[in-house]
C-alpha cells in the first residue's frame, strides 16, 4: 500500500511558485528572527556566566559584547525581538479567530513593521 | 451533524493526531514573554557597559536578577519549542533527530548555566 504510485500523484504546488506576499514575507520573517534570537541569547548567556567567574573573564566578555561585532548583533537582535513579539502578537490574535481577513492581515503586517522599527529607535536612544 | 460539536468533528482528523499541548504551551510561554521580554530589555540594556562593580551590585537586587532569571527560563523554554518546529519543518530523517536533540541541549544547557549564574551573583 505505501509503494503504490508514488511519483504520479498530483503534488500541491512548491512554495518558490508564490509570489512574496506582505503577509506570508512578515509571518517567515517571524521564524527567522525568533530563531537567529539564539546568538544574542548565547551571548547574553556568556556575559552573565562571565559575571558570575570574575573580573578576567568578564572583561572579556563584556569587550566582546561591546565590540562592534557584538554591538552590531545586538542592534540587529533590538529589532529582531521587537518584531518577533509583534509578530508572535499577530499569531495569538489570528489563534483567537480574529482579523483573519486578508486586508486585516495585511495591516497587522504593516503595523508589525512600523512598530519594530519604532521601537528599536525607541530601545536605542533610552538605552 | 446539528448536534455535533466544532471540537468533536476535528479530534482524530489531523496527520500528526497530536500536537494541541505543544501549541498551548507555546501560546503560555508567549504570553509571559510578552510582559518579561520588554523588562529584560530595558533592566539589561540600562547596566550594560557600567564598570564590573556596579553591575555586580546590579543584579545582587531581586527585581533585574529575577527578571533575568525569569526571561531565560521562558525564553529559552519558547525557543526550544520554536527551533524544534523549525527543524521538524525543514529536515528529514537522522539528521533531524540529531538536530533536534542536539538543540534541546543547547537550550536547556544555556539556561541552566544563565540561570546558575545570575542566581551565583544574586545571592
Amino acid at each position: 500500500m505505501a509503494d503504490v504510485n508514488r511519483g504520479n500523484r498530483p503534488l500541491s504546488p512548491h512554495l518558490t511558485i508564490y509570489r512574496p506576499q506582505l503577509v506570508s514575507m512578515t509571518s517567515i520573517f517571524v521564524r527567522l528572527t525568533g530563531n537567529a534570537l539564539l546568538v544574542a541569547a548565547l551571548m547574553i548567556v556568556w556575559w552573565f556566566v562571565a559575571l558570575a567567574t570574575g573580573p578576567d573573564a568578564f572583561a572579556t566578555a563584556d569587550g566582546f559584547m561591546r565590540s562592534w561585532f557584538g554591538d552590531l548583533v545586538l542592534f540587529l537582535s533590538t529589532w529582531a525581538i521587537w518584531y518577533h513579539m509583534f509578530g508572535g502578537i499577530r499569531h495569538l490574535i489570528w489563534d483567537s479567530g480574529r482579523m483573519l481577513a486578508v486586508d486585516k492581515s495585511e495591516a497587522a503586517g504593516v503595523v508589525m513593521i512600523i512598530a519594530s522599527v519604532l521601537m528599536t529607535i525607541f530601545t536605542v536612544i533610552v538605552l | 451533524m446539528g448536534f455535533m460539536t466544532d471540537r468533536k468533528r476535528a479530534v482524530g482528523m489531523g496527520s500528526a493526531k497530536s500536537g494541541t499541548m505543544q501549541h498551548w504551551r507555546m501560546m503560555i510561554s508567549s504570553v509571559a514573554l510578552i510582559g518579561l521580554v520588554p523588562q529584560f530589555i530595558f533592566t539589561f540594556g540600562a547596566i550594560l557597559g557600567q564598570p564590573y562593580e556596579d553591575i555586580l551590585a546590579y543584579y545582587q537586587r531581586p527585581i533585574p536578577a529575577g527578571i533575568a532569571v525569569l526571561t531565560l527560563l521562558v525564553g529559552f523554554y519558547h525557543f526550544r519549542s520554536g527551533v524544534q518546529t523549525l527543524i521538524e519543518d525543514y529536515v528529514q530523517g537522522t539528521p533531524r533527530k540529531v538536530l533536534i536533540i542536539a538543540m534541546i541541549c543547547l537550550s536547556y544547557g544555556a539556561a541552566a548555566f544563565g540561570v546558575l549564574a545570575v542566581l551565583r551573583v544574586a545571592l
